[in-house]
């Protein structure tokens, strides 16, 4: 693993990463007797594309659970941006400028597109209730400076004619487009997408790669993502953490986990004791 | 051939955000609201304001503050009857205490007392969900009827224990009591429909609105982007009840004028309003609107058919009538489970691009 200054590193292709915006630190979860995450510490760094790879049942969802607020861990800390950051409801962690996608499609299906994303815009609208009562002053501005905002990502994701398609009509590889535009429009500094590829067919996977690397590239965001596809991931990503039975096998660049022994193991199967 | 998007382009977001985009539908709305306001009022009478349009304008209320709870954000309640009758006592209670205030702070300030009691009986939401809100809503109908029934402050310790509307005035016109004139009375209800239907639809298209439909399409999502669920819940609730506190106070002091709890805020009120807006569309103002008119106009129409067409007892055909609306809500909710708001949008895209099929 190549030396890690506090204040960054510079990928193979030129890329310049930043330091460490969040850090995991000995994180264990369980639930009753199972334990799901066995002290597991590593970190995101600013600009990166971190991906979480592992067998079926390592964890992984279960540590984005974790960050984005949805699970307390028992033990351990989440360090955002240089301070440890207390227990937090979901929502106030997307406050904090986390967002995320889900393995299993999480849209309003009864909203249209640009509603849904719309929704996503939400932490940047403020008016008074008053103001929205009354369509008046600050909501009608809102209104219109988030959908230009929002008209933005849509152009951003090529998904311009099905904006008024309420979402339950669109077909699944869209429907996975339209949740990267719900959480890209939030403009978060951290994007967690979980399994963004999963159920897709070889051309829709080629453009959502494609918008991965565009919005990492584009607006600099931080990436942290699961996925079962070894060719995507190691291309995609500039770190990799690997995890099997809740535990941290594995942690570095994707030719470093790709020669780990222990990765190999866990992969390709060797008898647990 | 008039209906039609195509050359109507919008060159701002705010224009292809308004309510009504297309061009036809707009006019329809001016129409609608030039008859409601300048012709109805000249021809009225006290057999169409009584058995036809007080009611539906007032139960359009209350339709639209249940469509606000239930088919927008998802919580199911089945409490209607009993916030209509804090409206309504509040109302009384307002009117009797001081002579003095007029009717429009009265029925506001009965929608703002309802609204605080929804929030209080709306808190459970946050813990459950679906049939067991459900039932938590109806103990909240049980008690305030029993409440209002067993506190006689609330009425006034009257012998009969009933609520009597006191007369009240408005620009020296009678609004409540028995010497109001029926044309008074329809457009006092007009106005608050009017003001209260324009606030629900900007509500709804704004980012509130989208907050209550996130926690109904999928809550979880919803609170991963930043709904806060305690909030967007108990607005709702308040929202919703203040319109149905409204609606309540509205039927007792303009249309009933003496009023009776059980029987005029009692479960079959609440089961009512909820019919309005499963049969008119869930999430939908027209739907609010469509609904009320059709379970409004049904009884009074067979009524009429049953007993004047076909010449039928009185009695028989009342008995009747509980059959025939009943057996129509089962087939519409068979037929078209999105109610009268998703047909009348699937006529507009048909005709849209008629005579084309596609």
């Amino acid at each position: 693993m190549n030396e890690m200054s506090p204040d960054g590193y510079t990928t193979e292709d030129g890329r310049k990463i930043g330091g460490v915006v969040m850090e995991m630190r000995n994180i264990t979860l369980r639930f009753g007797g199972v334990v799901a995450i066995k002290d597991i510490s590593f970190d995101i760094r600013e600009g990166e594309i971190r991906a979480i790879i592992g067998p079926n049942g390592a964890g992984k969802s279960s540590m984005l659970n974790v960050i984005s607020g949805f699970y307390h861990p028992q033990e351990g800390e989440v360090w955002y941006r240089g301070a440890r950051r207390p227990a937090m409801k979901p929502f106030q962690v997307a406050r904090q400028g986390i967002a995320r996608t889900f393995q299993n499609i999480a849209l309003f299906d009864g909203m249209t597109v640009l509603d849904n994303i719309m929704t996503g815009r939400l932490n940047h609208m403020s008016a008074s209730f008053i103001d929205q009562a009354l369509w008046w002053g600050k909501a009608q501005r809102e209104e219109v400076k988030n959908r230009r905002v929002a008209e933005e990502v849509i152009d951003f994701l090529e998904i311009q004619n099905i904006r008024k398609t309420p979402v339950g009509r669109l077909p699944y590889g869209l429907k996975k487009r339209v949740e990267l535009a719900r959480a890209l429009v939030a403009e978060p500094s951290i994007l967690l997408l979980d399994e963004p590829m999963a159920g897709m067919n070889v051309e829709e996977k080629e453009d959502m790669s494609r918008f991965i690397l565009d919005v990492n590239d584009e607006f600099g965001t931080t990436i942290a993502l699961i996925e079962h596809d070894m060719g995507v991931v190691m291309d995609l990503s500039d770190r990799v953490v690997v995890m099997d039975y809740g535990k941290k096998i594995g942690d570095g660049t994707p030719d470093e986990v790709r020669n780990n022994p222990d990765v190999i193991d866990a992969y390709l199967g060797v008898a647990h004791d | 051939m008039f209906y039609r998007e195509a050359g109507d382009f919008k060159t701002t977001y705010a224009k292809d955000n308004q309510t009504f985009p297309i061009a036809f539908d707009r006019y329809r709305y001016y129409f609608v609201l030039f008859m409601a306001i300048g012709i109805v009022p000249f021809v009225i009478n006290d057999y169409w304001a009584n058995a036809i349009l007080l009611p539906f304008l007032i139960y359009a209320i209350a339709a639209i503050g249940l469509n606000i709870l239930t088919g927008y954000c998802g919580q199911v309640s089945l409490g209607t009857g009993g916030f209509m009758a804090v409206g309504a006592y509040t109302s009384y209670k307002l009117m009797t205490a001081f002579p003095g205030l007029d009717m429009v702070t009265i029925t506001l300030l009965s929608g703002f007392m309802t609204a605080i009691v929804g929030v209080m009986f709306g808190l459970p939401s946050l813990r459950i969900k679906g049939f067991y809100l459900a039932v938590a809503t109806l103990a909240a109908q049980f008690f305030l009827v029993w409440l209002f029934n067993k506190v006689p402050w609330f009425y006034n310790y009257s012998a009969s224990g009933q609520i009597n509307a006191p007369e009240r005035t408005m620009f020296g016109m009678a609004v409540t009591g028995p010497n109001a004139e029926s044309w008074v009375k329809y457009l006092f209800c007009l106005a608050f429909v009017f003001v209260l239907a324009w606030i629900a639809r900007n509500l709804t298209r704004g980012s509130i609105g989208r907050q209550w439909m996130a926690i109904r399409d999928m809550d979880i999502a919803a609170e991963i982007i930043g709904v806060n669920p305690l909030k967007a819940k108990l607005t709702a609730f308040a929202v919703s009840s203040f319109y149905v506190g409204i609606s309540g106070a509205l039927l007792f002091t303009v249309y009933l004028g003496a009023v009776e709890v059980g029987e005029a805020y009692g479960i079959t009120k609440s089961f009512l309003v909820l019919f309005m807006i499963i049969i008119g569309g869930l999430g939908s103002i027209f739907g609010a609107f469509a609904g009320a008119a059709f379970m409004v106009l049904l009884p009074v129409l067979l009524r009429n058919i049953l007993t004047d067409g076909m010449g039928w007892d009185t009695a028989l055909a009342t008995h009747f009538e509980f059959v025939i609306v009943g057996a129509m809500i089962m087939i519409f909710l068979i037929v078209e489970p999105h109610g009268l708001a998703r047909l009348w949008a699937l006529a507009k895209e048909k005709l849209r691009l008629w005579p084309f099929p596609h």
